[in-house]
């Protein structure tokens, strides 16, 4: 028994931080043909040492905490940023049977683990004692906390439809090609989930608590060495985990047509991993491809559009639940798409400057 | 029985889990150099001296989005569990989450109206 748990763990610890260095050098290279460069290429075949190389410079670096600066907090910042994006990994399960904890509220499980990082990242920014690294810390625990609204709520179909929160349940319920993201409402829940969830990794476009061109490097302006890679490791970690999740909830996890000669198994997990591959590689694209928000705009889309919209999406499910066929597929498609058309109007639209009224401008804080 | 053995996991694992960032950092303080100096240990201005505290006072509206999220999330808490059981209740569970849900669309449109949303 105290083997049976250990296996799963070790896998996990040893898987996750080989996966992150892989990812580094996979997102470095597809962002460098996309920009028509060559990317890492000196260290070793195709730049593949790439990543070693990097792991040993971040331990040879000095590691500077700033005078005046909350010393406990600045150290138990990055070690609590990377425990939570550890625990990610306990709930997805690769293949049938071969997941660490098939917990019974896997995806609640997920949820909490993921946004328990926005903590880490506050403490990281006032235990810095910087002007630049507290200001990205509150944009980042601004940023989070709106868009994991949109999040829970359009997950929240997961459940509705499926009856239950257990990750492996939900792959299962979609075997044999009844993949979610064939379905409105689906469709629409795996783009909210994408948006929300790039919003809740802090990667582009809604980077902006690192944007470098305005404060830096936000909220770990002022951590070198070790401690700087495990917030990076920690992004890398969470943004794998959360293409992981997109590919179970939405494209069928391990489903997929087996190869006949090599076991079931097998092929699940590779189903598995070039899902995940895929949705990784969606993320770069938007990278390579979309500029960063402006705050305002980054806030307003997250209340304006993805909280109605993630709504609306809901009650289509519940919809499409109650009333399986055509009737039910229509109404799923068309209330998304109606609110949709409707709170981008509404967001968009200029409007006369408005202020909260009950803020006296003249403040300014 | 069995199914308990997975928070024991969960357990054994946030050992685990611990280990990795405190051997890393370990590590590095035994191979890392340490030369600490006056300039190199003022707070990072873009080579500017640092002027003034860094804990000041923010902007009143980081509350008032962390209020919003609060309601939104104590609402999660209520919409998960009532959408595993959906399928049972049928119509009249849709009715009852859509009223609760309308509620608090409400105040979400009335929280817009007043221009607490607007960020400027």
């Amino acid at each position: 028994m105290g083997l049976g748990f250990l296996i799963p763990a070790i896998v996990i610890l040893a898987a996750a931080p080989i996966g992150m260095m892989g990812l580094t050098w996979y997102e470095r290279k597809v962002i460098a043909r996309m920009q028509d460069r060559f990317g890492p290429n000196r260290v070793g075949p195709y730049g593949l040492l790439q990543p070693i190389a990097d792991g040993i410079k971040m331990f040879t670096k000095e590691d500077l905490v700033p005078e005046g600066a909350d010393r406990f907090c600045h150290l138990l910042a990055p070690i609590l940023m990377v425990v939570p994006s550890l625990f990610l990994f306990t709930v997805l399960p690769l293949a049938p049977g071969a997941v660490a904890a098939p917990l019974a509220t896997g995806l609640l499980f997920f949820m909490a683990a993921g946004s328990s990082e926005t903590l880490a990242i506050f403490m990281a920014g006032w235990g810095s004692r910087n002007k630049f690294s507290l200001l990205g810390a509150l944009r980042s625990a601004a940023q989070m906390i709106s868009y994991e609204v949109p999040l829970l709520l359009t997950l929240a179909v997961i459940p509705l439809v499926v009856g239950s929160l257990n990750l492996v349940e939900v792959v299962k319920a979609q075997e044999g090609f009844r993949w979610f993201c064939a379905t409105p409402w689906g469709l629409t829940a795996l783009a909210l989930t994408l948006i929300a969830g790039l919003a809740e990794v802090n990667r582009t476009p809604f980077d902006l608590p690192e944007a470098e061109s305005e404060i830096v490097a936000g909220f770990h302006t002022e951590f070198s060495g070790m401690k700087f890679a495990l917030f990076y490791m920690a992004e890398f970690l969470s943004t794998l985990a959360l293409a992981a999740l997109a590919a179970i909830l939405f494209l069928g996890g391990w489903d997929g047509p087996a190869a006949g000669v090599v076991p079931a198994r097998w092929t699940n997990a590779l189903w598995m991993t070039a899902k995940t591959l895929g949705m990784v590689f969606v993320m770069i694209w938007i990278r390579g491809t979309f500029p960063r928000f402006r705050m305002d705009q980054l806030m307003g889309f997250a209340w304006k559009v993805m909280v109605p919209l993630s709504l609306a999406n809901g009650l289509g499910a519940c919809f499409w639940v109650l009333r399986p066929g055509l009737a039910g597929n229509v109404v799923s498609a068309a209330l998304p798409l109606g609110a949709f058309l409707v709170f981008t109007q509404l967001w968009l639209t200029p409007k006369p400057h408005l202020t909260t009224k009950w803020i006296d401008p003249a403040l300014k804080l | 029985m069995s199914y308990h053995l997975n928070y024991l996991f969960l357990g054994v694992f946030f050992v685990g889990a611990c280990a990795v960032p405190v051997l890393a950092l370990g590590l590095a303080r035994l191979i890392a150099p340490r030369k600490p100096g006056k300039e190199k240990l003022s707070s990072y201005e873009c080579g500017v001296e640092t002027s003034g505290d860094a804990w000041v006072q923010f902007r009143v509206q980081y509350y008032l989005f962390a209020i919003l999220f609060v309601v939104f999330d104590v609402e999660a808490l209520f919409l998960f569990p009532w959408a595993v059981v959906f399928r049972e209740m049928g119509m009249a569970g849709l009715a009852a989450m859509a009223i609760f849900l309308g509620i608090l669309a409400l105040g979400l449109a009335y929280a817009w109206q007043e221009g607490v949303l607007e960020w400027d």
